[in-house]
Protein backbone atom coordinates (compact mmCIF):
# COMPACT_ATOMS: atom_id res chain seq x y z
CA UNK A 1 0.00 0.00 0.00
CA UNK A 2 1.05 3.54 -0.63
CA UNK A 3 1.01 5.81 2.38
CA UNK A 4 -2.20 7.54 3.37
CA UNK A 5 -3.64 9.34 6.34
CA UNK A 6 -6.39 7.51 8.19
CA UNK A 7 -9.13 9.30 10.06
CA UNK A 8 -12.50 8.49 11.54
CA UNK A 9 -15.57 10.52 10.73
CA UNK A 10 -17.90 11.24 13.65
CA UNK A 11 -20.88 12.22 11.47
CA UNK A 12 -21.84 12.52 7.81
CA UNK A 13 -21.10 16.26 7.90
CA UNK A 14 -17.73 15.57 9.47
CA UNK A 15 -17.03 13.01 6.74
CA UNK A 16 -17.83 15.38 3.89
CA UNK A 17 -15.87 18.20 5.49
CA UNK A 18 -12.83 15.94 5.90
CA UNK A 19 -13.30 14.86 2.30
CA UNK A 20 -13.39 18.52 1.23
CA UNK A 21 -10.03 19.33 2.76
CA UNK A 22 -8.30 16.12 1.61
CA UNK A 23 -6.13 16.21 -1.47
CA UNK A 24 -7.67 12.93 -2.62
CA UNK A 25 -10.15 11.54 -0.13
CA UNK A 26 -11.66 8.08 -0.08
CA UNK A 27 -14.45 6.92 2.18
CA UNK A 28 -14.13 3.50 3.79
CA UNK A 29 -17.09 1.38 4.89
CA UNK A 30 -16.32 -2.32 5.42
CA UNK A 31 -13.13 -2.03 3.37
CA UNK A 32 -13.60 -5.43 1.73
CA UNK A 33 -12.87 -4.00 -1.71
CA UNK A 34 -11.04 -0.81 -0.81
CA UNK A 35 -8.27 -2.48 1.18
CA UNK A 36 -7.47 -5.12 -1.47
CA UNK A 37 -7.42 -2.30 -4.04
CA UNK A 38 -4.99 -0.31 -1.92
CA UNK A 39 -2.84 -3.38 -1.30
CA UNK A 40 -2.48 -3.87 -5.03
CA UNK A 41 -1.63 -0.17 -5.40
CA UNK A 42 -4.52 0.30 -7.81
CA UNK A 43 -5.58 3.42 -5.92
CA UNK A 44 -3.61 6.10 -4.14
CA UNK A 45 -5.83 8.20 -1.89
CA UNK A 46 -4.13 10.77 0.33
CA UNK A 47 -6.78 10.26 3.00
CA UNK A 48 -8.90 7.29 3.99
CA UNK A 49 -11.96 8.47 5.90
CA UNK A 50 -13.51 5.66 7.95
CA UNK A 51 -17.30 5.85 8.26
CA UNK A 52 -17.46 3.05 10.88
CA UNK A 53 -18.23 5.40 13.77
CA UNK A 54 -20.84 7.54 12.04
CA UNK A 55 -23.94 6.88 14.16
CA UNK A 56 -27.14 5.29 12.89
CA UNK A 57 -25.73 3.87 9.66
CA UNK A 58 -26.70 0.20 10.14
CA UNK A 59 -30.02 -1.58 10.51
CA UNK A 60 -32.88 -3.16 8.62
CA UNK A 61 -36.52 -2.17 8.64
CA UNK A 62 -39.44 -3.73 6.80
CA UNK A 63 -42.71 -1.81 6.75
CA UNK A 64 -45.35 -0.66 4.31
CA UNK A 65 -44.10 -2.93 1.54
CA UNK A 66 -40.58 -1.49 1.68
CA UNK A 67 -37.37 -3.17 2.85
CA UNK A 68 -35.05 -0.45 4.04
CA UNK A 69 -31.42 -1.32 4.65
CA UNK A 70 -29.05 1.27 6.06
CA UNK A 71 -25.81 1.65 4.17
CA UNK A 72 -23.39 0.12 6.66
CA UNK A 73 -25.42 -3.00 7.31
CA UNK A 74 -23.16 -6.01 6.88
CA UNK A 75 -23.96 -8.68 4.31
CA UNK A 76 -24.19 -11.26 7.11
CA UNK A 77 -26.92 -9.21 8.82
CA UNK A 78 -28.99 -8.97 5.63
CA UNK A 79 -28.58 -12.70 4.99
CA UNK A 80 -29.61 -13.61 8.54
CA UNK A 81 -32.48 -11.13 8.84
CA UNK A 82 -35.78 -12.97 9.33
CA UNK A 83 -37.57 -9.85 8.05
CA UNK A 84 -35.62 -9.82 4.78
CA UNK A 85 -36.00 -13.60 4.44
CA UNK A 86 -39.77 -13.16 4.72
CA UNK A 87 -40.16 -10.06 2.54
CA UNK A 88 -37.60 -10.70 -0.23
CA UNK A 89 -36.02 -14.15 0.20
CA UNK A 90 -34.04 -13.65 -3.02
CA UNK A 91 -32.31 -10.64 -1.47
CA UNK A 92 -31.37 -12.56 1.69
CA UNK A 93 -30.04 -15.32 -0.52
CA UNK A 94 -28.00 -12.83 -2.56
CA UNK A 95 -26.43 -11.35 0.57
CA UNK A 96 -25.65 -14.85 1.90
CA UNK A 97 -23.77 -15.72 -1.28
CA UNK A 98 -21.36 -12.79 -1.34
CA UNK A 99 -17.70 -13.75 -0.87
CA UNK A 100 -17.40 -15.97 2.20
CA UNK A 101 -18.55 -15.77 5.83
CA UNK A 102 -15.65 -13.55 6.94
CA UNK A 103 -16.16 -11.15 4.05
CA UNK A 104 -19.88 -11.04 4.82
CA UNK A 105 -19.04 -10.21 8.43
CA UNK A 106 -17.39 -6.94 7.36
CA UNK A 107 -18.60 -5.95 3.89
CA UNK A 108 -21.54 -3.54 3.68
CA UNK A 109 -24.37 -2.96 1.22
CA UNK A 110 -23.58 0.75 0.80
CA UNK A 111 -19.91 0.07 0.18
CA UNK A 112 -20.69 -2.56 -2.42
CA UNK A 113 -23.14 -0.35 -4.30
CA UNK A 114 -20.99 2.79 -4.14
CA UNK A 115 -17.97 0.87 -5.39
CA UNK A 116 -19.94 -0.64 -8.31
CA UNK A 117 -17.61 -3.52 -9.08
CA UNK A 118 -18.92 -5.08 -12.29
CA UNK A 119 -18.85 -8.52 -10.60
CA UNK A 120 -20.53 -7.50 -7.33
CA UNK A 121 -23.88 -9.03 -6.35
CA UNK A 122 -25.81 -6.08 -4.89
CA UNK A 123 -25.96 -3.98 -8.09
CA UNK A 124 -27.97 -6.81 -9.66
CA UNK A 125 -30.54 -6.47 -6.87
CA UNK A 126 -30.72 -2.69 -7.23
CA UNK A 127 -31.79 -2.86 -10.90
CA UNK A 128 -33.54 -6.24 -10.61
CA UNK A 129 -35.77 -5.14 -7.73
CA UNK A 130 -36.06 -1.45 -8.60
CA UNK A 131 -34.40 -0.14 -5.45
CA UNK A 132 -33.86 3.50 -4.55
CA UNK A 133 -30.47 4.72 -3.33
CA UNK A 134 -30.66 7.32 -0.58
CA UNK A 135 -27.67 9.56 0.04
CA UNK A 136 -26.78 12.43 2.33
CA UNK A 137 -28.02 14.73 -0.46
CA UNK A 138 -30.86 13.09 -2.39
CA UNK A 139 -32.59 9.96 -3.62
CA UNK A 140 -31.45 8.25 -6.82
CA UNK A 141 -33.54 5.70 -8.72
CA UNK A 142 -31.74 2.36 -9.01
CA UNK A 143 -32.11 2.44 -12.79
CA UNK A 144 -30.16 5.72 -12.96
CA UNK A 145 -27.46 4.81 -10.46
CA UNK A 146 -24.90 2.63 -12.24
CA UNK A 147 -23.24 4.43 -15.12
CA UNK A 148 -20.20 2.41 -16.15
CA UNK A 149 -17.30 0.34 -14.81
CA UNK A 150 -16.86 1.48 -11.15
CA UNK A 151 -18.78 4.63 -12.08
CA UNK A 152 -22.03 5.69 -10.39
CA UNK A 153 -24.31 8.71 -10.24
CA UNK A 154 -22.76 9.62 -6.86
CA UNK A 155 -20.96 12.93 -6.66
CA UNK A 156 -17.39 12.75 -5.40
CA UNK A 157 -18.16 13.44 -1.75
CA UNK A 158 -21.65 11.95 -1.67
CA UNK A 159 -22.38 9.14 0.81
CA UNK A 160 -25.05 6.44 0.54
CA UNK A 161 -27.13 6.34 3.71
CA UNK A 162 -29.62 3.60 2.87
CA UNK A 163 -31.12 1.48 0.14
CA UNK A 164 -34.86 0.88 -0.08
CA UNK A 165 -36.38 -2.06 -1.94
CA UNK A 166 -40.08 -2.31 -2.82
CA UNK A 167 -41.25 -5.79 -1.80
CA UNK A 168 -42.01 -7.70 -5.02
CA UNK A 169 -44.77 -10.29 -5.46
CA UNK A 170 -42.03 -12.74 -6.30
CA UNK A 171 -38.35 -12.69 -7.10
CA UNK A 172 -35.46 -15.06 -7.71
CA UNK A 173 -31.68 -14.63 -7.78
CA UNK A 174 -29.21 -16.96 -9.40
CA UNK A 175 -25.52 -16.51 -9.89
CA UNK A 176 -22.70 -18.37 -11.48
CA UNK A 177 -19.86 -17.59 -9.11
CA UNK A 178 -16.18 -17.56 -9.79
CA UNK A 179 -15.21 -20.65 -7.78
CA UNK A 180 -12.27 -18.95 -6.03
CA UNK A 181 -13.48 -15.44 -5.26
CA UNK A 182 -17.27 -16.06 -5.32
CA UNK A 183 -17.66 -12.87 -7.35
CA UNK A 184 -20.36 -13.13 -10.01
CA UNK A 185 -19.31 -14.29 -13.42
CA UNK A 186 -22.99 -13.69 -14.10
CA UNK A 187 -25.79 -12.99 -11.63
CA UNK A 188 -29.44 -12.41 -12.50
CA UNK A 189 -32.21 -11.02 -10.28
CA UNK A 190 -35.70 -11.46 -11.68
CA UNK A 191 -38.75 -9.91 -10.03
CA UNK A 192 -42.42 -9.26 -10.53
CA UNK A 193 -44.47 -6.62 -8.74
CA UNK A 194 -47.92 -6.32 -10.22
CA UNK A 195 -47.42 -5.64 -13.92
CA UNK A 196 -43.81 -4.55 -13.45
CA UNK A 197 -41.24 -7.17 -14.40
CA UNK A 198 -37.52 -6.69 -13.91
CA UNK A 199 -34.53 -8.68 -15.07
CA UNK A 200 -31.34 -7.25 -13.55
CA UNK A 201 -28.00 -8.64 -14.68
CA UNK A 202 -24.68 -8.21 -12.89
CA UNK A 203 -21.22 -9.61 -13.62
CA UNK A 204 -21.74 -9.70 -17.37
CA UNK A 205 -21.26 -6.08 -18.43
CA UNK A 206 -19.42 -2.94 -17.35
CA UNK A 207 -22.15 -2.43 -14.75
CA UNK A 208 -25.54 -3.89 -13.87
CA UNK A 209 -28.21 -3.61 -16.55
CA UNK A 210 -31.78 -4.69 -17.36
CA UNK A 211 -32.86 -6.93 -20.22
CA UNK A 212 -36.05 -5.41 -21.68
CA UNK A 213 -36.57 -8.26 -24.14
CA UNK A 214 -36.70 -10.81 -21.33
CA UNK A 215 -38.93 -8.52 -19.26
CA UNK A 216 -41.56 -8.28 -22.01
CA UNK A 217 -41.41 -12.03 -22.62
CA UNK A 218 -41.96 -12.62 -18.89
CA UNK A 219 -44.85 -10.15 -18.89
CA UNK A 220 -46.77 -12.45 -21.22
CA UNK A 221 -45.65 -15.64 -19.50
CA UNK A 222 -43.72 -15.68 -16.21
CA UNK A 223 -42.04 -19.03 -16.86
CA UNK A 224 -38.44 -20.19 -17.41
CA UNK A 225 -39.38 -21.20 -20.96
CA UNK A 226 -40.28 -17.59 -21.81
CA UNK A 227 -36.63 -16.51 -21.55
CA UNK A 228 -35.01 -19.78 -22.64
CA UNK A 229 -34.46 -18.68 -26.23
CA UNK A 230 -33.57 -15.06 -25.61
CA UNK A 231 -29.87 -14.46 -26.16
CA UNK A 232 -28.36 -11.11 -25.35
CA UNK A 233 -25.67 -9.75 -27.70
CA UNK A 234 -22.16 -10.44 -26.40
CA UNK A 235 -20.49 -7.47 -28.10
CA UNK A 236 -20.28 -5.21 -25.03
CA UNK A 237 -19.96 -7.90 -22.38
CA UNK A 238 -16.90 -8.56 -20.23
CA UNK A 239 -14.44 -11.21 -21.33
CA UNK A 240 -11.51 -12.37 -19.19
CA UNK A 241 -9.57 -15.49 -18.21
CA UNK A 242 -12.57 -16.74 -16.26
CA UNK A 243 -15.21 -16.46 -19.00
CA UNK A 244 -15.37 -15.07 -22.53
CA UNK A 245 -18.04 -12.56 -23.47
CA UNK A 246 -19.82 -15.24 -25.52
CA UNK A 247 -19.91 -17.52 -22.49
CA UNK A 248 -21.21 -14.71 -20.29
CA UNK A 249 -24.00 -13.99 -22.79
CA UNK A 250 -24.92 -17.68 -22.68
CA UNK A 251 -24.90 -17.67 -18.87
CA UNK A 252 -27.26 -14.67 -18.73
CA UNK A 253 -29.96 -16.78 -20.39
CA UNK A 254 -29.28 -19.79 -18.16
CA UNK A 255 -29.20 -17.77 -14.93
CA UNK A 256 -32.36 -15.86 -15.95
CA UNK A 257 -34.17 -19.15 -16.57
CA UNK A 258 -33.12 -20.50 -13.18
CA UNK A 259 -33.98 -17.24 -11.42
CA UNK A 260 -37.51 -17.34 -12.86
CA UNK A 261 -37.82 -20.98 -11.81
CA UNK A 262 -36.79 -20.01 -8.30
CA UNK A 263 -39.21 -17.07 -8.24
CA UNK A 264 -42.21 -19.26 -9.10
CA UNK A 265 -41.14 -22.23 -6.96
CA UNK B 1 1.84 9.63 9.50
CA UNK B 2 1.16 7.44 12.46
CA UNK B 3 -2.02 6.56 14.21
CA UNK B 4 -2.81 5.56 17.80
CA UNK B 5 -5.30 2.98 18.92
CA UNK B 6 -6.00 0.55 21.71
CA UNK B 7 -7.71 -2.79 21.82
CA UNK B 8 -7.83 -5.98 23.81
CA UNK B 9 -6.16 -9.06 22.39
CA UNK B 10 -6.62 -12.43 24.04
CA UNK B 11 -7.71 -10.60 27.18
CA UNK B 12 -4.73 -8.21 27.37
CA UNK B 13 -4.94 -4.52 26.51
CA UNK B 14 -2.52 -3.14 23.98
CA UNK B 15 -1.87 0.39 22.85
CA UNK B 16 -0.61 0.78 19.34
CA UNK B 17 1.09 3.62 17.55
CA UNK B 18 1.84 2.56 14.00
CA UNK B 19 1.82 3.80 10.43
CA UNK B 20 -1.76 4.38 9.26
CA UNK B 21 -1.50 1.73 6.57
CA UNK B 22 -0.42 -1.08 8.94
CA UNK B 23 -2.63 -4.11 8.50
CA UNK B 24 -4.07 -5.81 11.56
CA UNK B 25 -2.35 -9.09 10.69
CA UNK B 26 1.01 -7.31 10.38
CA UNK B 27 0.52 -5.67 13.76
CA UNK B 28 -0.49 -8.94 15.40
CA UNK B 29 2.48 -10.84 13.98
CA UNK B 30 5.25 -8.28 13.88
CA UNK B 31 4.48 -5.93 16.75
CA UNK B 32 2.82 -8.32 19.17
CA UNK B 33 4.80 -11.40 18.13
CA UNK B 34 1.68 -13.55 17.93
CA UNK B 35 2.67 -15.56 14.89
CA UNK B 36 -0.13 -18.14 15.07
CA UNK B 37 -2.18 -15.95 12.73
CA UNK B 38 -0.81 -16.62 9.27
CA UNK B 39 -0.63 -14.72 6.01
CA UNK B 40 -1.42 -17.03 3.12
CA UNK B 41 -2.74 -15.29 0.03
CA UNK B 42 -2.83 -11.71 1.32
CA UNK B 43 -5.83 -11.18 -1.00
CA UNK B 44 -8.81 -11.96 1.29
CA UNK B 45 -9.35 -15.42 -0.16
CA UNK B 46 -7.48 -18.10 1.80
CA UNK B 47 -8.63 -17.36 5.36
CA UNK B 48 -5.31 -18.20 7.09
CA UNK B 49 -5.39 -14.78 8.78
CA UNK B 50 -8.84 -15.21 10.34
CA UNK B 51 -9.20 -13.78 13.84
CA UNK B 52 -12.24 -12.90 15.93
CA UNK B 53 -13.22 -9.26 16.26
CA UNK B 54 -15.74 -8.94 19.11
CA UNK B 55 -16.42 -12.65 18.69
CA UNK B 56 -16.95 -12.57 14.92
CA UNK B 57 -14.49 -14.15 12.46
CA UNK B 58 -12.88 -11.65 10.11
CA UNK B 59 -9.85 -11.63 7.84
CA UNK B 60 -7.08 -9.68 9.52
CA UNK B 61 -5.18 -9.18 6.25
CA UNK B 62 -8.07 -7.03 5.07
CA UNK B 63 -8.36 -4.76 8.07
CA UNK B 64 -6.16 -1.93 9.18
CA UNK B 65 -4.79 -2.32 12.70
CA UNK B 66 -6.52 0.94 13.65
CA UNK B 67 -9.89 -0.50 12.61
CA UNK B 68 -9.68 -2.81 15.62
CA UNK B 69 -9.63 0.25 17.89
CA UNK B 70 -11.82 -0.41 20.91
CA UNK B 71 -12.51 -4.01 19.90
CA UNK B 72 -11.82 -7.35 21.52
CA UNK B 73 -9.54 -9.37 19.29
CA UNK B 74 -9.02 -13.11 19.74
CA UNK B 75 -6.33 -15.05 17.91
CA UNK B 76 -5.55 -18.76 17.89
CA UNK B 77 -3.24 -18.17 20.88
CA UNK B 78 -6.19 -16.95 22.93
CA UNK B 79 -8.41 -20.01 22.58
CA UNK B 80 -6.93 -22.45 25.09
CA UNK B 81 -7.74 -21.86 28.74
CA UNK B 82 -5.38 -22.93 31.53
CA UNK B 83 -3.48 -25.19 29.18
CA UNK B 84 -6.62 -26.94 28.00
CA UNK B 85 -7.34 -26.84 24.27
CA UNK B 86 -10.54 -25.25 23.01
CA UNK B 87 -12.97 -28.01 21.92
CA UNK B 88 -12.38 -27.04 18.28
CA UNK B 89 -8.60 -27.36 18.69
CA UNK B 90 -9.04 -30.66 20.48
CA UNK B 91 -11.28 -31.96 17.68
CA UNK B 92 -8.73 -30.93 15.05
CA UNK B 93 -6.08 -32.94 16.92
CA UNK B 94 -8.37 -35.88 17.54
CA UNK B 95 -9.47 -36.11 13.90
CA UNK B 96 -6.06 -35.42 12.40
CA UNK B 97 -7.58 -32.38 10.70
CA UNK B 98 -4.25 -30.97 9.59
CA UNK B 99 -1.44 -31.93 7.33
CA UNK B 100 1.13 -29.16 6.92
CA UNK B 101 -0.76 -27.03 9.44
CA UNK B 102 -0.45 -23.71 7.68
CA UNK B 103 -4.18 -23.12 7.21
CA UNK B 104 -5.07 -24.62 10.61
CA UNK B 105 -5.25 -21.48 12.79
CA UNK B 106 -7.57 -19.80 10.29
CA UNK B 107 -9.62 -22.97 9.88
CA UNK B 108 -10.09 -23.26 13.65
CA UNK B 109 -11.09 -19.60 14.00
CA UNK B 110 -13.66 -19.79 11.18
CA UNK B 111 -14.93 -23.18 12.30
CA UNK B 112 -15.78 -21.73 15.71
CA UNK B 113 -17.74 -19.06 13.82
CA UNK B 114 -19.72 -21.77 12.03
CA UNK B 115 -20.71 -23.46 15.28
CA UNK B 116 -21.59 -20.09 16.82
CA UNK B 117 -23.82 -19.16 13.88
CA UNK B 118 -25.76 -22.40 14.24
CA UNK B 119 -25.87 -22.48 18.03
CA UNK B 120 -28.01 -25.28 19.36
CA UNK B 121 -28.57 -26.79 15.91
CA UNK B 122 -27.17 -30.02 14.62
CA UNK B 123 -24.62 -29.17 11.95
CA UNK B 124 -24.47 -31.21 8.77
CA UNK B 125 -21.58 -31.82 6.44
CA UNK B 126 -23.03 -29.70 3.64
CA UNK B 127 -23.35 -26.64 5.87
CA UNK B 128 -19.81 -27.04 7.18
CA UNK B 129 -18.36 -27.43 3.69
CA UNK B 130 -20.27 -24.42 2.41
CA UNK B 131 -19.34 -22.20 5.33
CA UNK B 132 -15.67 -23.13 5.15
CA UNK B 133 -15.57 -21.60 1.69
CA UNK B 134 -13.50 -18.68 2.96
CA UNK B 135 -10.65 -20.99 4.01
CA UNK B 136 -8.33 -22.80 1.67
CA UNK B 137 -6.28 -25.88 2.63
CA UNK B 138 -3.65 -26.43 -0.04
CA UNK B 139 -2.94 -29.92 1.26
CA UNK B 140 -6.62 -30.44 0.32
CA UNK B 141 -7.20 -32.06 3.69
CA UNK B 142 -10.81 -30.95 3.88
CA UNK B 143 -12.28 -34.33 4.71
CA UNK B 144 -10.87 -34.53 8.23
CA UNK B 145 -11.35 -30.80 8.80
CA UNK B 146 -15.08 -31.22 8.17
CA UNK B 147 -15.12 -34.24 10.51
CA UNK B 148 -13.41 -32.22 13.21
CA UNK B 149 -15.85 -29.31 12.92
CA UNK B 150 -18.81 -31.70 13.18
CA UNK B 151 -17.24 -33.41 16.20
CA UNK B 152 -16.46 -30.10 17.91
CA UNK B 153 -19.98 -28.81 17.32
CA UNK B 154 -21.35 -31.71 19.36
CA UNK B 155 -19.06 -30.80 22.27
CA UNK B 156 -19.58 -27.05 21.99
CA UNK B 157 -23.38 -27.39 21.87
CA UNK B 158 -23.50 -29.53 25.02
Amino acid sequence: MYEFTYSKASSLDDATSQFGTAEEGKYMSGGMTLLPTLKQRLARPSNVIDLAEVPDMAGIEVSGGIVSIKAMTRHAAVAASADVQRAIPALAKLAGGIGDPMVRNRGTIGGSIANNDPAADYPGSVVGLGATIHTNKREIAGDDFFLDLFETALEEDEIITKVTYPVPDRAGYMKFPNPASRYCIVGVMVSQKGSEIRVGVTGAGACAFRVPEMESALASSFTPEAVADIKIPDGDLNGDIHASSEYRAHLVTIMAKRAVAEAIA
Amino acid sequence: MSVKFSFTINGKSVEGDVEDRTLLVQYIRENLGLTGTHVGCDTTQCGCCTVHIDGTPMKSCTMLAVQADGCEVTTIEGLATDGELHPMQAAFRENHALQCGFCTPGMVMSAIGIVDRHKGQKLDEKTVRRELEGNICRCTGYHNIVKAVLAASEVMNK
